[in-house]
């Protein structure tokens, strides 16, 4: 019998769709559309730290973000295009406008501030709102036209009377020409004035008020090319301690670094790995052991790698082997050459922690996400799909299954799509909402809404039959 | 008052400038904003109160130079609104300033307030600016609490003993503040704050507070309470300090973090002063010790910088040093990190002058030594750029037999920038070793820059000659160098024959008129006739330069049928130097037909100017 889990702490088994957007010709529709432009193409999801806000980038260059409103919904508060695609001459590279990553910044006053970043450029943006309007001109009416010079007598000083909100994204910084490769993470630390960006050799440190200048604290280009190795993949500061930073590397090892030692940290003070079992090795063993993600938990004592098939959890205290690890798709196992003809085995999963940290969910193929619980090491698979949205009702578990299939609902390894893939995800700091991006449809589901929209208070319920 | 009537032509300037403070233009604002002083004195202090101000305080969404600007205006508009009776009108503008996200603009508004505090009388102060500072101080957002650090200062000293109470109140709460941005804001102005303390406070409620933000979970926290330590040290009797300051002090300088234990070493000689003689040689020479060999290269430099130790007790300073700091500063010569040498050879020579000549030629001698053979260049090129302090001490001699090779070796630096480095210092090594030194030894290297293939080079090369005629004479210049620069003048390579015009462009004036006339003039002339058009532009502007050295017959003489020959060159800039040359030196009839265009010119213009005068 499974065990009963808590709706507020455990799995989002009772997860109903809340809304579903579709990005098309670079508005907002709530249909579906079938041809999906490649600019709408989501490629980050990330809530704020309140959880109000929910922002996303996509292949275009635009963030668009999501205010939450009383009721409970999202609605889109602000759209703006934050990167352009430029054109290196030097070295004759075209620069792409896709928003690798968004972090938000703590909140300072009642603007919001965010960093979004490309392959090369990292932009900080001032989400405000303006509801009065300046009135009254000396020279002109409210037209516009010019007044007779000669009926001035008086000055008039402008007077400020409200208007309709609007809400205004302006560039505050722009911290560009530090990277030569491609910027893969960007992370604000805990003393909330300073912040990293990695590339694929190089991570370097900002002030986020110094534009230009930073420092480098990790670099491992070799000096020849030939001898290179390993890249970063992921770099991500400690959520409270300033002096903590974890980056990850293609080889599948996890490196906590501690800035207070040297300026440089070039040499960890932790390296996470686990010895791999030479029996197992095959071909493909070094790629899907490629960490795509890293995240800390929010207690800040673990850390979550996502590989190619698995994610797991390390506790910062012991580096020769996770503490869990969950099988994402241990069924694509066989699979691997195919995979890696069509390149689906370099797809860069992302993977998340819930509000308290007793769940984790990652993405996987053929729009599947996944979750896992680790009190109860119960796991669940669940689809974001339109046809599957439109009920309004209570997600479905998936099952894939490797041979014969047993039940009526189960997928077939082989029937599965590998073009519709969940890479980003995202999870409310403090309630179980979910943002999951699929292509250029984000979902958001609640778990257990009541019919006002609230959040329900936690109760009991029994999971779905396995 | 701005209320003209009928039209008023006076008014409209300034009702531009009013309507450009919304104008859709950033610099437009900005410019109008400037002029902010303009359109109050327009408007008088009346309507700058009721309607100017509460305008300027709702219109912080403009953008951050604009608003900057209005920051540092309203520090100096006390007069525009009426004196300091209605000063108190300008804080709510400045207080939405002061929680601005720009750090600049909020720090601008807060120089402001701070300014006008001065302004209110003690009970405006009270009345008026004391709850602004406390409204900051318990605001929302970090960005008005980080503000009011700044505030406590300036009114704490002009209030009653109650509102003292809640002001040292407010400020110990923000010091355990949530973000850290208010407890970096806490922890750089609480020396600041000690100082306007009674000292029974600073004891009783600023040493706790130091003593936290001193061991705060931050880095950036901590590295900040240290400035703080040093203040506060000052201000306590020295009877206390080992008590209350210096565990903390002790702690900040083995931190874990290397940016606080940079802190330390950076802040050092403030810290040896603050702190006095006797806990400085008991207690910061150890520190100083650790330092000196920390494990972060940073640290190293910051401490190398200071290994003079100015502030340590007269009569112990040689002993401490040579005992104590010496044997950590041969480590630091042999060092890996190339900054932190050459911190140390920039202040290396310096401690010359405290330990004397023995001690300079037993134990320093070596070391320098060792470090003019160093790997990068600029370490060798500090060690060179303070030799003056040795000199002083134990004289150049001892040390030119490992100079020169190290000079050699600069000036033959593959990179142009050690090599330009090198050539400033050339004067300066030239007048210490002497002129039979420098003939030896150093001469044809100064000549060898003259045809180096990089102009900056080059050109530093010339006025090195300069220079070094200054220092060794007219006579020598005769002898060494102006027979080679002269030999130049036959090159086959243009650049090296414009060498030549260079250098006696440098050296006319020095070696006077004789020289010049007898050898130098003659060359020019002569290659006023050369193949290349850019020698023959040069000549015209070195006939131009020396000029003046010459006399009166010379110049008519020789000089005057050059330049009218070369002005009817065939070569566009070759015409236009030699008119420039010929009319810069004021000593011809000039012919007509050279200014016919410039009178066309000039009877254009007239004309232009009589036609806008007729309406």
């Amino acid at each position: 019998v499974p065990p009963a889990i808590n709706s507020t702490v455990g799995l989002c088994t009772t997860c109903r769709p809340m809304q579903v957007f579709t990005k098309t010709k670079s508005e907002i529709y709530l249909f579906f559309n079938l041809v999906c432009d490649p600019a709408d193409v989501i490629s980050t999801v990330e809530f704020n730290q309140t959880g109000e806000f929910l922002a996303t980038g996509d292949k275009g260059g635009r963030v668009v973000i999501f205010q939450r409103e009383p009721q409970g919904e999202y609605n889109v508060y602000s759209t703006f295009q934050s990167h352009e695609p430029e054109f290196d001459y030097l070295k004759s590279l075209e620069i792409e406008e896709k928003i690798n990553k968004i972090r938000w910044l703590p909140p300072h006053n009642p603007a919001h501030f965010l960093l979004s970043t490309n392959d090369k450029t990292v932009k900080l943006w001032k989400v405000s709102e303006k509801d009065k309007r300046a009135e009254g001109y000396n020279l002109r009416d409210e037209e516009g036209r010019l007044k007779d010079l000669s009926t001035i007598t008086t000055l008039q000083v402008p007077v400020l009377r409200p208007m309709d909100l609007l809400v205004e994204a302006s560039p505050r910084r722009v911290f560009a020409n530090a990277h030569a490769y491609h910027i893969n993470s960007i992370s604000v630390n805990s003393d909330c004035e300073t912040y990293l960006s990695a590339d694929d050799l190089r991570i370097n440190l900002w002030h986020l008020n110094i534009t230009d200048r930073s420092f480098n604290i990790v670099d491992l280009k070799p000096e020849n090319m030939e001898d290179l190795s390993e890249v970063i993949t992921v770099a991500e500061f400690h959520p409270h301690h300033c002096h903590l930073l974890a980056f990850s590397s293609s080889t599948g090892t996890t490196r906590l670094c501690d800035m207070r030692a040297r300026a440089l940290c070039d040499q960890h003070a932790k390296l996470f790995e686990e010895a791999v079992d030479p029996s197992r090795r095959s071909f493909f063993s070094e790629i899907v052991s490629s960490v795509s993600d890293v995240k800390f938990s929010h207690s800040g004592r673990y850390l979550l790698t996502r590989d190619y098939l698995t994610v797991k959890v390390w506790d910062l205290n012991m580096e020769n082997k996770p503490v869990e690890t969950y099988q994402v798709h241990d069924y694509l196992q066989t699979k691997l050459c195919s995979l890696y003809e069509s390149d689906c085995i370099f797809d860069k999963f992302e993977c998340t922690w819930n509000g308290t940290d007793s769940v984790i969910m990652t993405g996987a193929y053929n729009n599947y996400f996944r979750m896992f619980d680790r009190a109860s090491l119960r796991d669940v698979t669940l689809e974001a799909s339109r046809e599957v949205c439109k009920r309004r009702a209570v997600l479905q578990p998936r099952r894939v299954c490797v041979g014969k299939k047993r039940k009526e609902t189960d997928v077939s390894v082989d029937s599965l799509d590998f073009r519709k893939k969940i890479l980003h995800t995202a999870w409310h700091p403090k309630e179980n909402i979910i943002a999951i991006a699929a292509s250029n449809n984000l979902y958001i589901f609640q778990d257990r809404l009541t019919p006002n929209g609230h959040h329900n208070m936690p109760e009991i319920q029994s999971a779905p039959p396995k | 008052m701005g209320t003209g009537t009928g039209g008023d032509d006076s008014l409209y300037p300034i009702a531009v400038l009013i309507d450009e403070l919304r104008n859709e233009d950033v610099q437009l604002r900005l410019n109008s904003i400037k002029k902010l002083s303009t359109i109050a004195l327009a408007l008088g202090v009346e309507r700058t109160r009721t309607e100017l101000l509460p305008f300027l305080t709702d219109t912080i969404y403009d953008e951050d130079e604009v608003l900057l600007a209005l920051a540092e205006q309203l520090g100096s508009f006390t007069v525009l609104v009426g004196g300091p009776e209605f000063v108190h009108c300008l804080l709510p503008p400045l207080e939405s300033l002061a929680t601005v996200e720009e750090t600049v603009v909020r720090d601008k508004a807060v120089e402001s307030l701070r300014k006008i505090s001065q302004e209110h009388s003690p009970v405006d102060l009270e009345v008026h600016f004391v709850p602004l500072v406390k409204r900051l101080a318990s605001g929302d957002w970090f960005t008005s609490r980080t503000s009011a650090c700044g505030l406590f200062g300036v009114c704490y000293p002009r209030v009653s003993s109650t509102v003292k109470a809640e002001i040292r109140q407010h400020f110990r709460t923000l010091c355990s503040d949530d973000t850290p941005m208010v407890r970096r804001a806490a922890s750089s102005k609480l020396g600041e704050f000690a100082k306007v303390l009674e000292l029974d406070y600073v004891k009783s409620d600023i040493i706790p507070l130091f003593t936290a933000l001193a061991s705060d979970e931050q880095d950036s926290v901590r590295l900040l309470a240290v400035e703080a330590g040093v203040s506060i040290a000052a201000l306590l009797p020295q009877e206390d300090l080992e008590d209350l300051v210096m565990p903390t002090l002790r702690q900040a300088a083995e931190d874990k973090s290397w940016r606080v234990r940079y802190m330390v070493a950076d802040k050092f000689s403030e810290l040896q002063k603050a702190v006095g003689p006797e806990i400085t040689k008991n207690d910061l020479v150890p520190a100083f010790q650790n330092l000196l060999k920390d494990c972060e290269a940073e640290v190293r430099t910051a401490a190398a910088n200071k290994v003079k130790g100015e502030v340590l007790p007269e009569d112990s300073r040689e002993t401490i040093i040579m005992t104590h700091i010496l044997p950590c500063v041969k480590e630091l010569v042999s060092d890996t990190n190339q900054h932190v040498k050459s911190a140390l050879a920039s202040v290396i020579m310096g401690l010359s002058t405290i330990l004397g000549k023995d001690n300079t030629v037993e134990h320093l001698l070596p070391l320098f030594l060792v470090q003019l053979k160093d790997e990068y260049p600029e370490v060798r090129l500090n060690i060179i750029s303070n030799l003056d302090c040795v000199n002083e001490v134990i004289g150049i001699r001892q040390l030119s037999q490992s100079l020169l090779p190290a000079i050699v070796e600069l000036a033959e630096d593959a990179k142009w920038r050690v090599r330009l480095a090198i050539i400033e210092y050339m004067p300066l090594l030239a007048g210490q070793l002497g002129v039979e030194f420098f003939d030896e030894k150093l001469n044809s290297l100064c000549m060898a820059w003259l045809i180096d293939h990089v102009y900056a080079i080059r050109e530093a090369a010339t006025c090195n000659l300069m220079k070094l005629v200054e220092k060794f004479g007219a006579e020598w210049a005769q002898n060494t160098i102006v027979p080679k620069v002269l030999g130049m003048a036959n090159d086959s390579n243009y650049l090296h024959r414009m060498t030549t015009l260079f250098c006696i462009n440098a050296l006319s004036e020095v070696c006077g008129q004789e020289i010049t006339t007898k050898h130098m003039l003659p060359v020019v002339l002569k290659m006023s006739t050369d193949q290349v058009a850019n020698v023959r532009f040069n000549v015209a502007r070195c006939l131009q330069k020396i000029g003046p050295v010459l006399d009166s017959s010379a110049l008519q003489a020789e000089v005057k049928p050059v330049l009218e020959k070369l002005a009817t060159d065939q070569d566009m800039d070759v015409k236009y130097f030699a008119l420039e040359a010929i009319s810069g030196m004021y000593l011809f009839n000039l012919p007509t037909y050279i200014f016919s265009e410039t009178f066309s010119f000039s009877s254009i213009l007239f004309f232009f100017f009589s036609f806008s005068l007729s309406p």
